[in-house]
């Protein structure tokens, strides 16, 4: 159980974010907020609430409904030297500014040749779980990962959510910050107080072991670091790596974590074919084949657009502390 | 399009322009053409493998950069404004480093030609994609007026096709909300590849969409360039002192092809262009500079003569530069480390 | 029939609610959809319509107390309940399966050939029984008899892993003598470290009885640790890497006898000059300037003096060959590895292309991007370790040179002058292993003696 010291506090995911956020607009007058529902709202699940009030409606800016230009505006207020945070309010929506984010602030330092750049983050909840169906749930890092000039995180503990948002935020490049929505109010941690920065491109072992490295991300690590613990009751010894940057991506901790245990269970959220889990095992195998004692394996979502609405579907599509257990002991005892 | 009656020297005067002022629309009209022109000779002599030509447009571009404030406003073009890229400042040095792809470009060799860059001149980099950019000068402009940067305004400027573009809409209603200092400039050449105006929009006088944002909507004679100076300094003022957004559409016409990989016959005919040929800006600017007595028969020959020398030079000292290396790939894609694994 | 009402989830990410006021109490008749309780959570204020019409029985939770979701709030007796059942659960991926293996005792054939191994009967073809090998013989635990029979050894090695494959050849162990304990009979890594005696035997995989759980961060079952992280009371598996280097020393000091001087260098004036140009060097090229380049620039120079420094002792004739190139190699220490790129043709570089040299094969070494082509072909080796403080060290040479080169730590130290006067000097030792077989004291001393001249006389500016 997370316990407050003088020096830190315990926070859930949202007053994380909510917290560096406005640590960030106070310590630098170039950071803005641009999103739907941002400004009185305070976003829909309150982040930002009472921003506006402290802040002031032109940094804490209320967009109409049109996400290309919320993303394709923050690319140039980025290039004209402010360092604009934009919000996709879910990731759901993204889809309009694939161009934006994709062909233009990923490519406006390499086209440039360094001449502009694009210090942009753009903020976004995804994920399932929350009985979201079609177009509250979808997870998106596989479609973007694949693209050079973009950095992509995905922390999920309240203390990984402050120090990576702070790296994101003094990043000179673009960043996909992405954050599970059920992770929002169920996970709390505790917080170191005052300003730190996690380097994005760093995976952190959550959880320590020697017959099976599990590596995960998102709301599935706290669900894997559960399975691993009641393996651990069984006399197993499972390791859980939270990768918590999915571009760029920490080699040296798998390959070390992988070399150890010999065996690899990837756990994510998203759909199997194409998923991070797919770039994972091809750089293991490339790199690190001689020390597999059993076939990497990937847990993930089946390949279908989307879970459902109706219960049913949607604990079909999604995974489980037990599901994961039961891949992990077979694979701790193959 | 718009007539233009004959000027005499008095209603010269009426733009605030001296002679050497109109000398220099005038220059930057003739090197515009010039540079274009070299740009396809020499992919017609197998040394550079695109061209992209901007004829028609000499009196709208020359005419805006004149009303374009060097130091102060920024500029977010798009891949036909060769002549408003050396009107605020570039050289063409600079334009032929781009059509050669030499690592010296300031995009490194790295875009299309007429893909210009340049932080000096407060050009703002942009893609083939046509209105990404658009978005990008708003947030711009955003910031200016978060900066409080009063005196300074974005100029955006983009064809008639891409007004059909879902991000034009986008970028024009934010700015209308927020009163931006920006300026939209429609150079509407009439032709979207080969698409005409007729099969682009439900209403052709683009100008008048204006006012369905909240901003004033003005048209006006693109093959004027003074016309064109006019209308396009009277928006940045307006930008530049609080009073927010403009539509500016400037009616030209474009005269060639859309680039070296279009063939323009197969959607229009030869005697269209050569109707609207008659109106050609260049001689028609230079026939109103000489009946004024602002300019000689001798110093428009020396000019031609100046703007191709120039033009010899630029071309030879370009072509001579090295090409970027295959070790360049890897550069500036972050700051730091490019792998994605690490 | 009673129906409880639980905490609903009032908010996609919401996880508790908080009872506001109850706008019925016990006794009251309540119709389905009517309100009956106000319920508050951090996004939303809702009145919650009861599921069922009956009259509320109980209110479990007081005005103002906030609990989870889905905890039992009040009790209504209703006409009837709803039913829940639990969702079906899908079934978990299949598990991964690999091929059995056969496990059948011996064929009759063998069992006669096994009587009749003492003496051959002549007219028979009797195939030789397979002996158990050497590291599997004498009281190894997992055994199984082995059979005679070539396309076992295919039929074994299907299924193995690589990491299997990998320990087995690395330890001599024949896979097909291990018992599997894994899946299906499965040999696992841990089973042929068992076998080769380096992991205790016995049950890995059993389970412990049912105890609280213990606090994590140990290795589990097989003691074992990495060479990049050593922990005491464990054992290290050699990766082959390091196998090659403990083989290579020992083959080193077998066939070489190693002998040893040092000399005393004082390099005040070089490193004046290296100080004077490394700011410079480092803007210009990227590549940071180190005392290294100057030093071997003195070496390659001492070596065209002293070539049977820069020569190997054959076997052939025997003989000794001089080398024609000079190749230097770096001995660049790794968290867990060493390798000796090589600077090939180094008597031809300045101190610039030497520097540049080096930076390079050193940035690629970190970055584990050396070629085989980087590290042959070497024929004399400097081996910079001062880097971490040593004063004086005794390498072991690399296999086929003549001698390898130290550069000992820099200090500052006093030193007594020609005129007698002291004076505060920059001061290094430089040591050299030598293959007595190629070279005696004459010429190594006779080197150090040059290389330390040549040192001496660098700097304090020069070109690079």
């Amino acid at each position: 159980m997370a316990v407050a010291t003088s020096s830190s506090k315990v926070l859930n995911n949202v007053e994380a974010v909510r917290d560096t956020l406005y640590e960030a607009l106070k310590s630098d007058d170039r950071v803005v907020i641009l999103g739907e529902d941002v400004g009185a709202r305070g976003n829909v699940f309150l982040i930002t609430k009472d921003f506006v009030k402290e802040f002031g409606t032109e940094r804490i800016i209320d967009t109409p409904i049109a996400e290309a230009s919320i993303v394709g505006i923050a690319v140039g207020m980025a290039m004209e030297g402010l360092r604009p945070i934009a919000e996709i309010q879910f990731a759901d929506f993204i889809y309009p500014s694939f161009n934006q984010i994709v062909g233009e602030a990923a490519k406006t330092r390499y086209r440039s040749n360094g001449e502009y750049t694009c210090p942009l983050v753009i903020r976004t909840p995804y994920g399932g779980g929350v009985r979201g169906a079609l177009s509250h749930s979808v997870s998106i890092e596989a479609l973007f990962y694949h693209v050079p000039g973009l950095k992509i995180v995905v922390p999920s503990f309240p203390a990984d959510v402050k120090g990576l948002l702070n790296a994101a935020i003094d990043d000179p490049d673009p960043v996909l910050f992405l954050e599970h929505k059920k992770t929002y109010r169920l996970i709390k941690g505790e917080v170191p107080d005052g300003h730190y920065v996690i380097p994005i491109g760093k995976a952190d072992v959550k959880k320590e072991g020697s017959q099976l490295t599990v590596v995960s991300y998102g709301l599935y690590v706290h669900w894997a670091l559960e399975a691993a613990n009641q393996l651990e009751s069984e006399g197993m010894s499972v390791e859980v790596i939270d990768l918590r940057s999915v571009r760029p991506m920490d080699r040296n901790a798998i390959l070390q974590s992988v070399r150890k245990t010999r065996k690899l269970l990837i756990v994510h959220e998203d759909n199997k074919f194409g998923g991070i889990g797919a770039e994972i095992s091809a750089m293991v195998a490339e790199e690190a084949l001689f020390d597999l004692d059993a076939p990497i394996r990937r847990l993930a979502a089946p390949d279908v657009p989307a879970m459902g609405y109706a219960m049913p579907l949607e604990e079909a599509y999604m995974s489980s502390p037990a599901k994961m257990a039961d891949a992990m002991r077979e694979m701790v005892k193959f | 399009m718009a007539n233009t009656p004959t000027q005499t020297r008095k209603s010269l005067e009426r733009h605030g322009l001296s002679d050497d002022q109109l000398k220099a629309i005038f220059r930057t009209m003739l090197l515009q053409r010039q540079l274009d022109n070299r740009g396809f000779q020499l992919n017609r002599q197998g040394k550079v493998p695109f061209a992209l030509g901007s004829e028609g447009h000499e009196a709208l571009q020359a005419g805006a950069a004149m009303a374009f404030a060097r130091g102060k406003d920024i500029l977010a073009p798009y891949y036909r404004d060769l002549g408003l890229s050396v009107g605020i400042g570039l050289t063409p040095y600079e334009i032929m480093l781009s059509i050669f792809a030499r690592a010296a470009d300031h995009n490194g060799g790295r875009q299309f030609p007429n893909h210009y860059s340049s932080k000096r001149a407060g050009l703002m980099s942009f893609s083939s994609i046509l209105a990404a950019h658009i978005p990008h000068a708003v947030g711009a402009a955003y910031a200016l007026q978060y900066r409080k940067e009063t005196g300074r305004a974005v100029l955006v400027t983009f064809g008639d096709g891409t007004t059909s573009e879902g991000e034009w809409h986008e970028s024009m209603n934010f700015a209308a909300v927020h009163k931006l200092p920006i300026v939209f400039l429609c150079e509407n050449n009439q032709w979207a590849i080969s698409t005409p105006l007729s099969l682009q929009m439900g209403q052709p006088d683009i100008y008048k969409r204006g006012e369905g944002y909240g901003m004033p909507g003005e048209q006006f004679d693109g093959f004027d360039p003074l016309a064109t100076y006019d209308a396009v300094k009277r928006a940045m003022e307006r930008a530049r002192n609080g009073g927010g957004p403009t539509l500016l559409e400037g009616v030209c016409y474009r005269f060639l092809a859309h680039s070296t990989d279009d063939n323009d016959l197969t959607y229009r005919t030869r005697e269209e262009i050569d109707e609207h040929r008659k109106d050609d800006p260049l001689p028609r600017f230079e026939n109103l500079l000489l009946e004024s007595g602002v300019i000689t028969a001798e110093e428009v020959a020396a000019l031609k003569k100046d703007v191709l020398r120039e033009t010899n030079e630029a071309t030879d000292k370009a072509e001579a530069m090295p090409f970027p290396t295959a070790d360049d790939l890897y550069k500036h894609i972050y700051e730091g480390a490019w792998e994605p694994w690490q | 029939m009673a129906t409880t009402i639980t905490m609903p989830q009032l908010g996609e990410t919401v996880t508790e609610g908080t009872v506001e006021r109850w706008l019925k109490k016990p006794g009251d008749a309540v119709e389905k959809y009517e309100a009956f309780v106000e319920v508050s959570t951090d996004k939303v204020n809702s009145e919650v319509p009861s599921p069922v019409t009956g009259t509320i029985k109980e209110l479990l939770v007081q005005e103002g107390a906030t609990v989870a979701t889905g905890t039992p709030i009040a009790v209504i007796d209703d006409v009837a309940a709803a039913s829940k059942s639990a969702p079906a659960t899908k079934p978990a991926e299949t598990a991964v399966t690999q091929e059995d293996r056969e496990t059948a005792p011996p064929k009759s054939r063998d069992a006669m050939a096994e009587s009749a191994n003492l003496e051959p009967v002549p007219g028979f073809n009797i195939p030789q029984l397979e002996v158990k090998s050497a590291a599997a013989s004498s009281g190894a635990p997992a055994m199984v008899p082995p059979r005679s029979n070539g396309q076992r050894e295919e039929a074994a090695l299907r299924g193995v892993s690589p990491a299997v494959r990998r320990l087995a050849r690395e330890h001599h162990i024949d896979v097909r003598n291990v018992r599997g304990s894994g899946t299906n009979g499965r040999v696992t890594a841990d089973d042929v470290l068992a076998a080769a005696k380096l992991v205790p035997s016995g049950a890995p995989k059993a389970a412990p009885p049912m105890e609280a759980p213990r606090a994590p961060s140990k290795p589990g079952p097989g003691n074992t640790s990495t060479y990049a992280d050593p922990i005491p009371g464990t054992t290290i598996h050699l990766s082959s890497m390091r196998r090659i280097i403990a083989e290579r020393m020992v083959e080193s000091r077998k066939t070489a006898p190693h002998a040893w001087s040092m000399v005393e260098v004082d390099v005040t004036n070089v490193w004046e000059w290296r100080k004077r140009e490394k700011d410079r060097f480092e803007r210009d090229t990227g590549v940071k300037l180190t005392l290294l380049p100057f030093f071997i620039r003195a070496v390659v120079e001492s070596l065209a003096a002293f070539p049977l420094m820069n020569a190997k002792f054959l076997t052939e004739g025997p003989s000794i060959y001089v080398e024609k190139d000079v190749n230097i190699g770096i001995a660049i220490g790794l968290p867990a590895n060493l390798v000796v790129p090589v600077i090939k043709h180094a008597d031809k570089l300045s101190i610039k292309g030497i520097a540049l040299a080096a930076g390079d094969l050193i940035e690629r070494a970190r970055k584990n991007k050396l070629s085989t082509d980087d590290l042959k072909d070497g024929t004399f080796t400097v081996n910079n370790t001062g880097a971490n403080g040593s004063l004086a060290s005794a390498p072991i040479i690399n296999a086929g040179q003549a001698g390898i080169v130290t550069m000992e730590t820099v200090v500052k130290r006093p030193m007594v002058q020609d005129d007698d006067s002291i004076a505060i000097r920059f001061v290094m030792n430089s040591c050299l292993s030598l293959d007595h077989r190629v070279v005696d004291g004459y010429v190594a001393s006779g080197f150090l003696a040059d290389l330390k001249k040549r040192l001496e006389s660098m700097g304090p500016r020069g070109a690079l």
